[in-house]
């Protein structure tokens, strides 16, 4: 009997929470369509989370890309079509790697800030002091948030990509050889509109995802995860795995849709 | 100073990501930023072997121009293409749907003809050949039909 109650006391709190996620995603689509917008918090975050990750990124990208291209080529070449070794580092970048990537780069550097910065001001009572003073703590926290996500996300995606090309004709062309007519022509013959749209549709959907998860573990720190320094680190930890996964899952949904 | 600092790296990074963003979307999206140039032709094909909108147009080996758009029309598929417009197509020019290399893409190949009639803008090209089944070849060639 204990037993079966205390599987419903679970089934009930998970079902809970899962409806304050709900909520939370709702209110703040209310206040990102409402005025006012913080401009100088918008133009904050959008220095914190895109033009900070720019380096990672590149980086990042860079890296994949010139992977790619050792890897393309030696499985292209088994079937002696190594030719395609520039559409196959396009696409694969341009549809799978870099949205998942640069998301995963951005949940890393500015997620985990994110939640750990605003699961601070939550147990520290800044929040609770904002409210006391009638100012709306999503206007000030989330939406800022939220917006510059949705603005740097494509464009951090955008870099990686073309980082990447980059990065897998520095490998195929210059160390191994493929023709730079070869790499680029096949890749501009072989990559649509609809791929690079569908890139996009992806990070948009990834940056919505990172800022809602991320958010709202900071925001709700000392109800679900108790308060403190611990409850602020397990929020943050929650936050960036939950993240990743949501990512995952999103993604392989997104690309049988697309498909 | 910091706060233009601030300003300056945010400009720096939506600069950046739109150029790289404007890279994608013109040159591997093959986005026309400033409408089509050129004209439309139209051919029927009995066969377009899985034609694509986006496939190249080539005359001599040379990519001149794309499909615009494929539907069935009576049961044949109606291909309408973009040209340049300074590129002239005599009426009697025969397009053909070619394959790149044994199992590439396909592609039309337009052959130049002779006649002193140009096929004005909107116009069809008479003379098609359709896509070669190679299936149909090889099956042909094994049961001795060839």
């Amino acid at each position: 009997m204990s037993i079966l109650r205390k599987l419903g006391e679970v089934s009930l709190d998970y079902l809970y929470r899962m409806g304050v996620m709900g909520m939370f995603l709702l209110k703040t689509f209310f206040y990102v369509f409402t005025p006012p917008l913080k401009i100088n918090r918008f133009v904050k975050q959008v220095h914190f989370i895109g033009f900070q990750s720019m380096l990672v990124i590149v980086l990042t990208g860079c890296f994949t890309g010139m992977v790619m291209g050792f890897q393309g080529y030696n499985s292209l070449s088994k079937f002696g079509s190594d030719a395609f070794l520039g559409p196959m580092v396009g696409l694969s970048l341009i549809k799978e790697l870099g949205p998942v990537l640069s998301a995963f780069v951005v949940t890393g550097m500015a997620g985990s800030a994110i939640t750990a910065e605003i699961g601070i001001m939550r147990i520290s009572e800044q929040i609770d002091a904002m409210e006391l003073m009638g100012l709306n703590p999503y206007r000030y926290l989330v939406v800022p948030n939220f917006l510059a996500i949705i603005v740097s996300l494509p464009l951090l995606t955008a870099l990686f990509d073309v980082i990447g090309i980059f990065g897998g004709y520095l490998v195929g062309v210059k160390l191994l050889g493929v023709g730079a007519g070869t790499y680029f022509g096949e890749m501009v013959s072989y990559v649509d509109m609809n791929d690079i749209m569908e890139g996009v549709y992806k990070s948009l959907s990834f940056g919505i995802i990172i800022v809602w998860v991320c958010c709202f573990k900071g925001y709700y720190t000392g109800v679900f995860t108790g308060f403190g320094a611990e409850g602020v680190s397990k929020a943050t930890i929650q936050a960036v795995v939950l993240s990743f996964v949501l990512i995952l899952v999103w993604d392989y949904f997104m690309t049988s849709l697309m498909f | 100073m910091r706060k233009f600092d601030l300003e300056l790296g945010v400009g720096l990074f939506m600069i950046v990501g739109i150029i790289c963003l404007g890279y994608l979307t013109i040159k591997l999206g093959k986005m026309e930023v400033l409408g089509d140039k050129g004209y439309e032709v139209q051919a029927v094909f009995s066969n377009s072997g899985g034609l694509k909108t986006g496939s190249s147009v080539m005359i001599a080996g040379v990519e001149v121009g794309r499909v615009k758009h494929i539907v069935l029309d009576d049961y044949e598929a109606r291909v309408v293409i973009n040209l340049p417009i300074g590129l002239k197509i005599q009426e009697d020019a025969i397009a053909s749907v070619k394959t790149k290399g044994l199992i590439g893409e396909k592609y039309i190949e337009i052959t130049p003809g002779g006649s002193e009639k140009i096929i004005v803008p909107g116009g069809k090209i008479r003379e098609t050949q359709s896509a070669i089944d190679i299936e149909q070849l090889i099956s042909n060639y094994v049961f001795g039909k060839l």
